[in-house]
């Protein structure tokens, strides 16, 4: 006899469990252990029989052994991922777009296989991988099918890097994969991929669809392991290029170990992503948007709006409607269609949040969790809401990574932003309020690479996805991701040429400018000449050894002051692009009355002829001009996501940048790198070229009667690479351009590390500044970043 | 008799006495679409029903029908075809099957025009089953106010014990919300004892806010329930305006400790659409609000389809329409 007369009564669900059978019996065929996926074929790994069992956390299962990549391992797949690389890159777009679509087709038909797969292995509901992360996947590799057929045409002036070593999460395998190999094929390159040690099962399927689809061998390889083999990976001398997502930390050991190596990098990393609720939000809609924020995936996403920030006066009301929410909830065995939530990966990871909650507590926070039972077996933690606290607190400031909300108050819009940038993150950040004015005006204050209005956490292929700040640098998605995975072509010149040694000092007496009265060249801090700290001065000798003058020894507290002469003009960053455009274009102009006097010091400094250094100082009245072009012109982009929504891809400017010359062509070199960085509304400390640093005092002068705002342009003169390395350990300069030598490139990427700034360097090469290779989008890219800002509509 | 159903039915059960109109509680609601939208998408994946708990809940769903039929060409005979129907919403041998022979399980109401209301009184007689008379100038509602008033007198005199009333969309339009507080207000003086529900027309009001403000005006103004569509609007009963709908019934529970009931109607034809309904109302409103007295479902071919749903439960079978005995 049945029971329907008891349900009638309650009207409770019951279990409704997705059926597996086929996905165990895939286990069952693996029993005796998954190889790793090397140059087309399935090959065990060398020096030994080391593997890592995966359990499904819902329940301790186990599904199959995963093989430990060793070193020979990961050699011999980067050497299968070089062989194909020439083959594979040279194929026309469209041969690589077939490809690409296959992989496509053959996810979606295998879809729901992928589904359970991924339920199995990373404990997530099934709901979530058949709903959100599979149709991502598929969405992905259609993008950049597309991508790769029109690679050509939209990016013809980029070339494939070559073999792209990538290290992938455990919270989203699938997706993160997609993410990873996707652009990086579509644009040519060969991939050696490692999956998380957890959650290794969905990838090595790929592979073998991947065997089914054709792909030639060695384009795709994937190698699993823990962390030494991702270090292996990160470290391997003939990858071109890492891509990384994870932790903050496994970041910054990436950026220090891979610096210097000429590598490409991108990180996306941490957040503790901002969840902006004011009083005029539809809050039935904004709490229920909590729960695809911070009980997505148990909380486990890198950009999870981990921290409530609510208008005071709505926040009690608002609280009220969360825990009403919470209490009927839904957790329990990831397979079963009827769970909001599921299991946390792994033992570690739930003792980890259990802890970082612990602490909270003690620390002064209210933990509130509803009243029903998780399941006893399994990695379960309840949905859990934070209150009182504040940014002193553990729970507010560290990235939990699991189902864990904190709540903060807000009083006015000023306010919720500087708490919301109140970290040292700067991923995602949702923004709800039913005034299009006053979420736009937040959208533009946060710092963040992802905003979602009156939404959250949506993702899609053509919108680019990455964080500002310690979240990491680089965008996946969209043309800004395939920029990632190419170079520009032949844009460096070789190691000859770009530093100018210094002779041996003539010792005769100085015979420049002796006719002129003495000129005393200082530091230009905050729109003002400043003598330098330590109050010394160093020799500028010309070509041929003579003394040409003396500039200030600039030291790191010199750095310091200019840093914060940056800091304090934020208004250059929010000037109109017309504004900003007219002050380069009276910069131009004001040069341009100097002709004569300019073409002199370089003829005598430099020792070129007077006709280069008309080119120069011609050439750098026309990049001064274009960048004055540039200003209004570089704009974002509006996307089209597959729902009813804009997106709108705005450039926005970095904020401070840390510029370093080098010595050739030191009035262009010094302006081509200068206007694009204020052109798109950075604050600058430059340090101008060591050798020939006068172009650079000289150049202060037009600098203070073209109406430049002070502290936009700070200049700071004195040794290289000691300066340089003061901006890199400095964690308010957010992004550094260097043009030294090789080593102090590697310095600069290391010493970067500490606050993940991202680095633009030039690894000892020069540069052909008279160039297309001088100016143009190139240096625009790296001048901004882009922030993404979801508007769904509808009424 | 007529009386007597009236006591068993209504007066056991607290009537929506309503409040003072108060224009803020219209002014302050915020309602975005597109997360309304988002939260139906979801839903729907995140909760479902199966095999047992699947013909449990469909039984819920007929016990929740107002079976209705609103036509012009509707006779008494059409009439007591369709209380026959209510009164035995299933073959018996199914019910059986499903260990629910014994439960007197029938549908929520029957729903007709006032001319077919004494028809279905006399029909119903003994049954428990009580009469919704459509009523104020159905479905337009532009009669004139005394027709209007008159009509819901007429058809509780001849026994209707719930009138839906339609209100005048043009309030909602112009944003006269005072007008419609009014109107509402007056329909449930005339409807005495007779529980009313407020039809909205929600496929005629312009945006999904105006629906929002609505429900807020008719539950401040009395109405025992608000019901979303006359069925002959080009859009009727969807499950974003029902999110909407009912978040407003949880907001002035919420303000009054009144509970409101809620019947969408209008193109609810099938179990899988009626059970999204249910998980709906049990998500957002409680377990509380699936029952009969507070949850309805406008519908004349959803009973249709749950009683085939309900006989491939009990044999495995894919059932046809005429298995069943017609309504």
């Amino acid at each position: 006899m049945n029971n329907i007369a008891e349900i009638y009564e309650t009207m409770s669900y019951g279990p409704a469990p997705e059926q597996s059978d086929y996905v165990h019996e895939w286990l069952a065929a693996h029993k005796d252990g998954f190889k790793l996926f090397i140059d087309g074929k399935w090959v065990a790994p060398k020096g030994g029989e080391k593997f890592i069992e995966s359990h499904n956390p819902a329940n301790g299962e186990y599904l199959g052994k995963i093989a430990v990549a060793g070193k020979e391992d990961v050699d011999a797949a980067v050497k299968a991922a070089a062989k194909a690389f020439p083959k594979w890159s040279g194929l026309s777009g469209h041969e690589r777009a077939k490809h690409l679509y296959t992989l496509a087709r053959l996810i979606q038909k295998t879809g729901r296989f992928f589904s359970v797969l991924e339920t199995l292995d990373n404990g997530k509901t099934i709901r979530e991988t058949r709903d959100i992360d599979v149709p991502l996947v598929a969405r992905h590799f259609y993008h950049h099918a597309g991508w790769a057929q029109l690679r050509d045409e939209e990016l013809a002036d980029q070339e494939p890097l070559g073999v792209v070593g990538q290290v992938i999460p455990w919270n989203f395998p699938l997706l993160m994969m997609a993410w990873k190999i996707a652009p990086a094929i579509a644009a040519g390159n060969c991939v050696v991929l490692k999956p998380a040690e957890y959650t290794s099962l969905t990838a090595l399927y790929f592979a073998e669809l991947c065997e089914e689809a054709g792909i030639p061998a060695g384009v795709i390889n994937i190698v699993t392991g823990a962390g030494e083999t991702g270090s292996q990976i990160v470290n391997h001398p003939d990858i071109a290029k890492v891509a990384f997502t994870g932790s903050t930390g496994v970041g910054r050991y990436i950026r220090e170990a891979t610096a210097g190596s000429d590598k490409k990098l991108t990180l996306e990393l941490g957040g503790k992503s901002p969840y902006i609720v004011f009083e005029d939000a539809d809050l039935d809609s904004a709490v229920e948007g909590l729960v695809d924020a911070i009980w997505f995936n148990q909380g486990q996403v890198c950009c999870a709006g981990s921290r409530l920030l609510v208008e005071e006066g709505v926040a009690a009301r608002v609280v009220e409607k969360i825990k009403a929410r919470l209490s009927n909830f839904r957790v329990g065995d990831p397979l079963d269609k009827t769970m909001d939530m599921g299991a946390i990966v792994d033992p570690v990871q739930l003792e980890r949040i259990a802890d970082m909650v612990d602490k909270g507590e003690e620390e002064g926070a209210t933990i509130w969790q509803p009243e029903f039972n998780c399941p006893d077996k399994g990695c379960y933690y309840p949905p859990t809401l934070v209150t009182d606290v504040s940014p002193c607190n553990t729970l507010v400031r560290d990235e939990i990574f699991g189902p864990v909300l904190t709540v903060m108050t807000f009083r006015t819009l000023k306010e919720a932003a500087d708490l919301a940038n109140n970290t040292r993150f700067g991923l995602a950040a949702s923004i709800w309020s039913e005034n299009i004015n006053r979420a736009l005006e937040i959208s533009s204050m946060v710092k963040a690479g992802v905003v979602w209005v009156n939404t959250t956490n949506q993702f899609d292929a053509a919108c680019g996805f990455g964080g500002y700040r310690e979240s990491g640098f680089g965008r996946e998605g969209g043309k800004e991701g395939m920029y990632e995975y190419m170079k520009p072509k032949g844009e460096w010149l070789g190691s000859e040429g770009n530093l100018i040694d210094a002779p041996a000092p003539n010792k005769v007496a100085n015979d420049v400018g002796l006719k002129a009265i003495d000129q005393t060249a200082k530091n230009y801090v905050g729109g003002k000449q400043a003598r330098p700290d330590g109050g010394n001065t160093v020799t500028v000798l010309t070509h041929d050894g003579k003394i040409a003058g003396r500039v200030g020894e600039g030291n790191r507290k010199d750095i310091r002051n200019a840093v914060e002469a940056a800091y304090k003009n934020a208004g250059w960053s929010s000037a109109t692009a017309h504004n900003r455009a007219q002050v380069i274009y009276y910069i131009a102009e004001n040069l341009s009355y100097r002709e004569d006097e300019i073409i002199a010091r370089l003829v005598t400094l430099t020792g070129v002829t007077k006709k280069a250094a008309k080119a120069e100082f011609d050439m750098s009245v026309s990049r001064l001009f274009s960048y004055g072009a540039w200003a209004d012109k570089f704009d974002g982009m509006v996307h089209t996501p597959p729902l009813k929504n804009v997106a709108l891809a705005v450039n926005e400017p970095i904020g401070i940048m840390g510029i370093v010359c080098p010595d050739v062509m030191p009035l262009l070199s010094f302006v081509s790198l200068v206007a694009p960085a204020i052109a798109m509304g950075n604050r600058t400390v430059v340090i101008p070229s060591q050798r020939y640093p006068l172009l650079a005092t000289d150049f202060y002068q037009i600098l203070e009667t073209s109406d430049l705002p002070a502290g936009v342009i700070n200049i700071v003169t004195g040794e290289r690479d000691e300066l340089a390395g003061v901006l890199a350990k400095h964690d308010q300069v957010e992004a550094l351009w260097y043009h030294g030598s090789a080593e102090g490139s590697a310095m600069i990427e290391k010493e970067s590390a500490a606050n993940l700034k991202r680095t633009w360097v030039n690894n000892g090469k020069a540069r052909d500044w008279l160039s297309s290779h001088g100016e143009g989008r190139r240096f625009l890219r790296e001048a901004t970043q882009v922030k993404n800002i979801w508007l769904p509509y509808g009424d | 008799m007529l009386k007597n159903n009236v006591e068993i039915l209504h007066n056991s059960l607290p009537r929506v006495e309503g409040c003072a109109f108060h224009p803020d509680w219209v002014d302050e609601i915020k309602i975005n679409k597109s997360a309304v939208d988002r939260r139906i998408a979801t839903l729907n994946n995140r909760r479902t029903v199966k095999k047992e708990y699947q013909a449990a809940w469909l039984l819920k769903a007929i016990s929740c029908i107002d079976l209705t039929t609103l036509s012009g060409d509707d006779t008494p005979g059409r009439v007591r075809r369709l209380c026959a129907k209510a009164r035995n919403p299933v073959r018996p041998d199914i019910l059986e099957a499903l260990g629910f022979a014994d439960k007197g399980l029938t549908t929520g109401a029957i729903c007709v025009y006032h001319e077919m209301v004494e028809t279905a009184v006399d029909a119903l007689k003994g049954s428990g089953i009580p009469v919704a008379a459509v009523s104020t100038g159905f479905p337009a509602g532009l009669a004139p106010l005394e027709t209007r008033l008159a009509e819901i007198r007429a058809s509780v005199a001849a026994g209707a014990e719930e009138i839906d009333i339609v209100i005048s969309r043009r309030h909602v339009l112009t944003g006269n919300w005072q007008a419609l507080y009014d109107e509402v207000k007056a329909y449930r003086e005339a409807c005495g004892d007779a529980h009313m529900k407020a039809i909205l027309a929600t496929g005629q009001l312009g945006s999904i806010t105006k629906v929002a403000k609505a429900s807020m005006v008719c539950m401040m103004a009395g109405s025992d329930f608000i019901k979303t569509s006359t069925g002959m609007e080009s859009v009727n009963a969807t499950l974003p305006v029902s999110l909407v709908m009912i978040r407003m019934i949880r907001d002035f529970y919420e303000k009054t400790g009144q509970k409101v009931g809620y019947k969408p109607a209008g193109g609810i034809g099938t179990s899988k659409i009626a059970l999204q309904y249910l998980v709906l109302i049990k998500e957002e409103l409680g377990d509380e609000w699936l029952q009969p007295h507070m949850f309805r479902f406008g519908a004349s071919s959803l009973l249709g389809d749950i009683e085939r749903q309900l006989e491939h439960f009990v044999t495995g079978r894919y059932s046809a329409a005429n298995r069943h005995p017609m309504g």
